[in-house]
């Protein structure tokens, strides 16, 4: 997918292009049934430092970045095109993605 | 005529050599292939050596998949060459899609550097031809995430097609249905994860891998 980019001045001013500064954020984490040793590891270590009722600790990534995109929707597609492709193992993992206009 | 190996070198790979020694004690030829080229340079047979591609950065395999060797890689097995990844290189094959399912982290979050002791589950495929089913193999592992998991449907196909090339005597690190290695469904794709190349001579503690990799080597001059 090709989006005109914004294009940044010398002087820090922006050339006037048709797209938006969206902030991504992409939850990756292990898909049900998918062991999670670190998760399991810190569940049976918090009992021990007195933090009793902590259950299903789970572990992921968090992956953060700006996007330009035409809109929110051309964001959230290209996201979740590079989420299934790259960012994630669908085999194993578990993508959340969230997409909000930069500045907000 | 000896068949002549290729043995891709990424960023971070750590076995290439041992690979590279394993396939010249045997009597074949052998060579590195650069991540970076986009092509195999003619080779019979490539070897996706262990190690850390890319530093394992996001997920293993996750960035070497897009190195610009693996497309050549992935017509040459598609015309029916011999592929072989071992350790990271089955984490590689898996990711760029030449083998199903993934590795997981270990059971237990133990590093794991031990023997194991592998069961041959089939002798149709490029690394076992020479081998009977249900030869017992001593082959090391040295890895962090080489628990093998599929969905239930591919782990049936797998099964119905005699896929599972080894299994694990004893289950190290939680693979699902104590799988070590698998084949591609035209069998000339392996991964697995324990390493052959390191137990080709008593001095390493066993030769048993001898026989695996001499079965690449007829693969290769068959190719």
């Amino acid at each position: 997918m090709v989006l005109r980019r914004r294009v940044f001045g010398g002087s820090g001013a922006v050339c006037q292009h048709e797209t938006m500064l969206f902030t991504v954020q992409v939850e990756v984490t292990l898909r049900p049934g998918i062991a999670d040793p670190q998760g399991a590891t810190i569940e049976r270590s918090l009992p021990h430092l007195g933090f009793d009722g902590v259950s299903h600790v789970q572990v992921g990534k968090s992956i953060r970045f700006t996007l330009d995109a035409a809109d929110e929707a051309a964001a959230r597609a290209e996201v979740e095109d590079m989420s299934r492709r790259f960012l994630t193992n669908p085999v194993i993992e578990d993508a959340a993605i969230s997409v909000a206009p930069a500045g907000t | 005529m000896s068949s002549r190996v290729g043995v891709i070198l990424f960023p971070g790979s750590n076995c290439e050599q041992d690979a590279i020694e394993a396939v010249r004690m045997l009597g074949g030829e052998a060579e590195l292939l650069w991540h970076g080229d986009e092509t195999v340079a003619g080779v019979d047979a490539v070897i996706v050596p262990g190690g850390f591609a890319h530093g394992d950065y996001l997920r293993p395999g996750a960035i070497a998949r897009f190195s610009p060797v693996m497309a050549a890689v992935q017509r040459f097995a598609d015309e029916g060459g011999p592929v072989v990844g071992i350790c990271n290189g089955f984490q590689v094959l898996t990711e760029a899609g030449l083998l199903p399912g993934a590795l997981q982290k270990n059971r237990g979050l133990k590093f794991l550097c031990a023997t194991t002791t592998l069961r041959v589950e089939t002798t149709s495929s490029v690394l076992t031809s020479g081998l009977a089913v249900g030869d017992h193999l001593r082959i090391p592992i040295n890895h962090f995430e080489g628990n093998y998991t599929c969905d239930p449907e591919t782990l049936s196909v797998l099964k119905a097609d005699d896929r599972v090339v080894f299994r694990y005597v004893d289950n190290p690190n939680g693979s699902i249905d104590d799988i070590a290695g698998i084949c591609s469904s035209g069998r000339n794709v392996v991964g697995l994860m324990p390493h052959p190349e390191r137990a080709i001579s008593p001095l390493l503690g066993s030769d048993d891998g001898v026989g695996v990799l001499q079965s690449l080597l007829r693969a290769a001059t068959a190719a």
